[in-house]
């Protein structure tokens, strides 16, 4: 189904503020092509901003982002976001279209498919989410779950190297959860790289290959799972973790 | 002396009525309909404008929009008219005669785009900064972002308060009497006015009004019709309750 690769991500120095409030003070996170870096830490150190910094919805004060090696902060930031996929807290799913056209919207004007080849592209893209049968139905009218759902089929079909997460199921009811985060595991396994800003710890642990603990708008601590989970070493990171799990 | 008969000779003189009714339909309601609806395109055209402009993040173009909004909705409509329609013909009288029509719809137009501006900025501003900002995320932008995905929604929220607008534009029209009309270009107040200055009795005037009203009420209504189906078709939000007290204000 896949005809665009995976390509690694890397982040190197980024500093980002607003006015005089510094959100990011040198932000290091490299996510090796295929793999998924699950992105933790309290309210307000960064993470957030981060993920935008990378696809250039703010850009970056200082620092380098590399999509597959090469710098991305010179060329068109339009260009850029179309390689990059995003998937928000709030869905943002467009309300006036039907599932369907919210999907076919960016493949036509921006991928710049004809109709028949748009609608084939979402319906296939849909029905990987399991929600063929709310092609015509406005996001209004699903369930949190599955507007999420469609939101990250949106953004799959556009056929991004990068996905990020920010925050994909802290608006879901409970019972909606597991779904989501199952098909976020579904396309890690696919090997699709991934930076997922999450509070779900359970997720963090088994599917991410890395996980990077921010604070203050640096990233603390980083390293596979276990060392972050099981043997922390910054005092900060280790109290952080008493608090969540 | 019997209030009733004075009441009925003043205003229910169906002789007049019925003689000045085929020209109130022929001449008064074409005239009324051709100046409200040009000045509904054009207003609404400009008021889009108007609307981006004052939403723009640069300073120099949001100035102007602003600066235009305040003048148009700060002045008198009588006064915007008579300054545009006959300060104006002087210059255009070389292109298209001393006809009054294209500058009272140019009048009636500007005044309607600073009131028409406000709603669509309202409206647009409405928008979850979501929308915008998935919509970059996929690719698409700034202009295109705003003109599919923010533009068309907040559109919609404003419908109501857009055509209690248009209903505006359509009794304003009868203000372009003042600049002076041919017989052929009178709207329905001019033709009830002239008809009621010469029978000595306010009928005309009341037959006027009853067409007005069949332009305008089931506009009121097809407005609360809608109002109430976007209601009820979902939550009501903070920003429907701003963009009431703005429709609201607009009166």
């Amino acid at each position: 189904m896949r005809t665009v690769e995976a390509a690694s991500l890397e982040v190197s120095g980024v500093e980002l503020a607003f006015g005089s409030n510094k959100v990011l003070r040198g932000v290091d996170l490299v996510v090796p092509a295929g793999q998924t870096a699950c992105v933790i830490g309290p309210s307000g150190s960064g993470k957030s901003t981060l993920l935008r910094a990378i696809n250039r919805l703010l850009e970056p004060d200082a620092g380098d982002v590399k999509l597959g090696g090469e710098s991305v902060l010179r060329g068109d930031a339009d260009v850029l976001r179309r390689r990059i996929g995003m998937v928000f807290q709030h869905f943002n799913l467009f309300p006036h279209k039907s599932v369907l056209d919210n999907i076919t919207l960016p493949l036509r004007k921006i991928k710049k498919l004809d109709a028949e080849a748009a609608q084939a592209a979402a319906r296939a893209q849909l029905d990987l989410v399991g929600l063929a049968h709310k092609a015509g139905a406005r996001p209004g009218n699903l369930s949190g779950g599955q507007q999420q759902r469609v939101a990250i089929a949106r953004a799959l079909a556009m056929e991004p190297e990068v996905m990020l997460f920010d925050e994909a199921t802290s608006a879901l009811d409970p019972e909606l959860v597991k779904g989501v985060l199952s098909l976020m595991a579904d396309l890690a396994e696919a090997g699709m790289t991934m930076v997922v800003v999450t509070h779900e710890m359970g997720f963090a642990r088994e599917v991410a290959d890395q996980v990077a603990f921010m604070d203050h708008g640096v990233v603390v601590e980083s390293g596979v799972p276990e060392q972050i989970f099981d043997s922390a070493d910054s005092p900060r990171l280790r109290q952080f973790l008493s608090q969540v799990l | 002396m019997d209030i009733w008969s004075t009441l009925s000779d003043t205003f229910l003189d169906w002789e007049s009525m019925k003689a000045v009714l085929p020209e109130m339909l022929k001449v008064g309601l074409v005239n009324t309909l051709i100046l409200a609806a040009a000045s509904v395109v054009l207003g609404t055209l400009l008021g889009m404008v108007v609307a981006v402009l004052a939403l723009s993040s640069k300073r120099w173009l949001r100035w102007p929009a602003k600066i235009y909004t305040d003048i148009f909705r700060g002045l008198p409509a009588i006064l915007t008219i008579l300054l545009i329609g006959q300060g104006l013909s002087p210059i255009t009288r070389h292109w298209w005669g001393p006809n009054p029509y294209p500058l009272g719809i140019l009048a009636l137009s500007l005044i309607a785009a600073a009131y028409i501006g406000e709603i669509f900025r309202s409206g647009i501003q409405s928008v979850e900064k979501g929308q915008l900002e998935a919509a970059r995320a996929l690719g698409f932008s700034y202009t295109s972002g705003m003109r599919l995905v923010v533009i068309p929604q907040g559109v919609r929220r404003v419908l109501p308060a857009l055509v209690n607008q248009f209903i505006a534009l359509v009794k304003e029209s009868s203000l372009v009497y003042f600049l002076g009309l041919l017989a052929s270009q009178r709207e329905l107040f001019r033709i009830g006015q002239d008809a009621a200055a010469t029978n000595g009795n306010l009928s005309p005037l009341l037959l006027a009004g009853i067409f007005y009203l069949v332009i305008t009420v089931p506009l009121t209504h097809f407005v609360n019709h809608f109002d109430k189906r976007l209601r009820e078709g979902r939550p009501v939000e903070l920003e429907d309750v701003e963009l009431k007290e703005l429709a609201h204000a607009n009166r």
